[in-house]
């Protein structure tokens, strides 16, 4: 059957199968957290890629659940919103999951939940303009949630003279450990639907796909049924495969098309979107409520009770896991995100923002990394690098410091999906000294 | 809980259950049937040679890198694999302070003075084989029959046997259904690893769909090698016994086992093809045309030298892009 699969499924070239471990997660439903009374919520002003936001409201200002409190008037930017009702406490400098430091705004729970009163449902938002979706869409902060928190807005607004075809949902969720989009498409399939028809009448005439791996089969029979009544749409089972989630990789496996070095998905006629994203375009157009919530992942060896938690945005992963029962035992790696592009974090107390997956809590066998050794040149990160890149070269070119060959091999195509790090079989750094190499390369540009 | 004691560390978090040790092993795996059979039927002469060479492996390869204060890599196997194959290209009859010598060109001078396991630019088993038989050449050709034979009568000790390449190479021979079997089953005067074909055969099998090495290099090296050999037969031209030229010598032991180190063997499937094309083009003329009867050492020896060559002609292409390469240094600063 495993064999056959390979004709029928669509997918990329290249990539791996790591050991997906969804299991611990993939049979529990979302489950609602909400934060303490007391609690402080952390609202960093930048969650998105573009232009920071400015704080709307000032020490001691009490602000209401779904209020407006960052925003700026850049083209590339999107507002952040408090998710409890409460005050500020104060505006500082704070610390974010990837690791980076930014401007945040510290709200204290009030316990009301007392909502911003200009929230109101459209329940005629089919009847509104392209502009006014978009609009509502913009301002309720959307962002990529998938990890990368590009502002929705702007994906879905491409300049007129880049024609849409493709509306493609991301629903391959290749990472290990994570099941939140796993669970969504179970439970939120509606919205997800309704999100995606949103998505797909803001460029008439394009098709919806709904990129999904045969290891959410439950999830497919569902979305299967449900879209049985729009043409227009189509459920694309994939070979589960890493980075299938990858946007050029996701668009490859469901259309055929290699998106160009340098060009946008938009280049190629094709737009691609989170789950969770497009359940929040539902959320803001249908509902206008603005990005308040997001599932998570919490899961690893050292967590108590893994499961897929819905939080409020800002809470801290300290305060998430005071409400889930804590630890096992003593975590030994922390991480936001998967555990193949995922950040490994040195505190609990950063706040969960839009583009928080996961949380992953690993035990010391779980967090093991093998010493380098040798390259035998088995030649396993070229077969399987999906931008057809030659890791082992590369990383000579890093270790000679001969960044115009590291260039020349195409360096810095490579996006850093650690497929070449994960199946060496002497444990190499490639991805890591790539890393290294692009950023030094880049902060040679700016100068 | 306490934050103190966290690893935070570059992406990715986790690793594959790929190890050094298990591709190793899988070879030696695969090289097991072949082995144990030449112990079969060479005796307990052959088992003999065979621990001397992978003995002698182990012991130069640690008191390499005893001296030159590098860790031990013995355990990964690399340098066990070394050894069978050594004695794979050896005839049964070799004297014992041969290995030793075949041993310290493999492991010292080929492998450990270039940088150790993967940065030897030849193969350390052949060219060890090429250092003996070239320098000790009355020792290393004493290719006899088997002690053994499991069809037809075999005689009661080693004799002195001449090798069906030879016996090819003075025309005067016509092998018959019963030496294709021979062949097959091992039943053939030759080293102590070219003698049977299915083993080997069996073993490169094992090797293909435990993915350790690809298909690539095998059939592109045997399949040219079988057209060649019939097109331009030793009896003229269409005449040539293919199948007889791929059953008999080291061809098999070599397009399955040696031309296919990861060391000394090109990345890309592309490159691999060169590789295999250029090792049949060079055995075909060696064998026909040049004064050995066999050539696939040497082929495969000169064909390692182009690998890096051959790795730099075949980059893939970059997704995303119509050429090899992306923006330079210079490009990414404007």
């Amino acid at each position: 059957m495993a064999l056959l699969d390979v004709f029928r499924l669509h997918t990329f070239i290249g990539g791996v199968h790591p050991h997906t471990e969804k299991e611990r997660t993939n049979s529990k439903p979302i489950e609602v957290i909400l934060p303490k009374l007391g609690a402080e919520l952390i609202y960093p002003c930048s969650q998105h890629i573009g232009a920071p936001c400015e704080p709307l409201a000032a020490p001691g200002d009490r602000v209401l659940a779904g209020q407006k409190i960052a925003g700026s008037d850049a083209f590339v930017s999107a507002p952040v919103h408090a998710s409890v009702s409460g005050v500020v406490k104060e505006i500082r400098d704070i610390l974010t999951p990837s690791g980076t430091r930014c401007k945040g705004i510290v709200v204290e729970n009030d316990g009301k939940h007392e909502q911003w009163p200009d929230l109101k449902p459209n329940p005629d938002f089919r009847s509104f303009s392209k502009e006014q979706i978009i609009g509502l869409i913009k301002e309720a902060g959307i962002v990529g949630m998938g990890g990368a928190g590009f502002p929705t807005h702007i994906k879905l607004n491409p300049p007129p003279d880049k024609k849409i075809e493709y509306c493609i949902v991301n629903a391959a969720e290749c990472e290990p450990y994570l099941t939140n989009d796993h669970r969504l498409l179970l439970e939120e399939t509606d919205r997800l639907i309704t999100g995606l028809r949103i998505i797909l009448s803001l460029h008439p005439g394009s098709k919806g796909i709904i990129g999904i791996e045969t290891n959410k089969m439950d999830a497919i029979d569902i979305l299967k049924k449900k879209c049985r009544d729009f043409p227009d749409i189509t459920v694309m089972e994939l070979m589960p495969k890493y980075p299938q989630g990858s946007e050029k990789q996701l668009i490859y496996a469901c259309t055929g098309r290699e998106v160009r070095s340098g060009t946008l998905p938009a280049d190629s006629g094709c737009v691609v979107n989170n789950v969770d994203t497009v359940v929040a375009v539902e959320r803001a157009v249908v509902r206008g409520r603005p990005l308040m919530r997001r599932v998570v992942t919490v899961t690893g060896g050292a967590v108590k009770r893994p499961g897929n938690y819905k939080v409020r945005l800002g809470m801290t992963y300290r305060d998430l896991m005071d409400a889930i029962d804590g630890f096992a035992e003593e975590p030994v790696k922390m991480i936001s995100g998967g555990p193949m592009m995922g950040v490994s974090m040195f505190t609990l107390d950063v706040p969960i923002v839009k583009t928080s997956s996961a949380f992953l809590c690993f035990t010391e066998e779980e967090a093991v990394i093998p010493p380098e050794r040798n390259c035998i040149r088995c030649g396993k990160c070229v077969s399987q690098c999906p931008m057809y890149l030659m890791p082992y070269m590369l990383n000579q070119s890093v270790i000679r410091g001969d960044l115009d060959a590291f260039c020349a091999d195409g360096g810095l195509e490579c996006m850093e999906c650690g497929t070449c790090s994960y199946s060496c079989p002497a444990k190499r750094h490639l991805a890591q000294s790539i890393r290294a190499a692009k950023r030094e390369v880049l902060a040679k540009r700016k100068k | 809980m306490s934050d103190t004691k966290l690893i935070v560390s570059s992406t990715p978090h986790v690793r594959s259950e790929d190890s050094i040790e298990k591709v190793m092993a899988d070879v030696l795996v695969a090289l097991a049937p072949a082995t144990l059979a030449s112990v079969y039927y060479f005796g307990f002469r052959a088992a003999f040679i065979i621990l001397l060479c992978v003995a002698w492996c182990l012991i130069f390869e640690m008191m390499y890198e005893r001296l030159a204060g590098k860790p031990y890599t013995i355990r990964d196997c690399s340098a066990a694999v070394t050894g069978v194959l050594l004695a794979l290209n050896l005839p049964v009859t070799v004297p014992f302070w041969l290995p030793p010598v075949g041993a310290f060109v493999a492991i010292v001078i080929v492998k450990q003075l270039f940088g150790g396991l993967g940065q030897n630019f030849m193969n350390p088993a052949l060219l060890a084989r090429a250092f003996l038989q070239t320098s000790f050449t009355s020792d290393t050709v004493g290719w006899v029959a088997p002690v053994r034979s499991l069809i037809g009568a075999s005689g009661p000790d080693a004799v002195s046997s001449a090798t069906p390449l030879a016996l090819l190479k003075e025309g005067v021979f016509t092998p018959q259904s019963a030496d294709y079997l021979n062949a097959l089953l091992g039943s053939v005067a030759g080293s102590m690893g070219e003698t049977s074909s299915a083993l080997i055969i069996l073993g490169g099998l094992y090797l293909i769909l435990r993915k350790v090495i690809s298909w690539h290099i095998p059939v592109s090296y045997l399949g040219l090698f079988g057209l060649l050999s019939f097109i331009f037969g030793r009896q003229g031209l269409f005449t040539g016994l293919p199948l007889y030229e791929i059953l008999t010598g080291g061809i098999l032991l070599g397009a399955l086992f040696m031309a296919t180190d990861y060391a000394t063997s090109p990345i890309t499937p592309l490159g691999k093809i060169i590789m295999g094309l250029g090792c049949a083009l060079l055995t075909f003329i060696i064998r026909t045309y040049g004064s050995y009867p066999e050539g696939v050492c040497y082929s495969i020896l000169l064909m390692n030298l182009a690998v890096p060559l051959i790795d730099r002609l075949t980059k893939p292409r970059v997704f995303g892009t119509s050429g090899t390469s992306g923006p330079t240094v210079k490009e990414a600063r404007s």
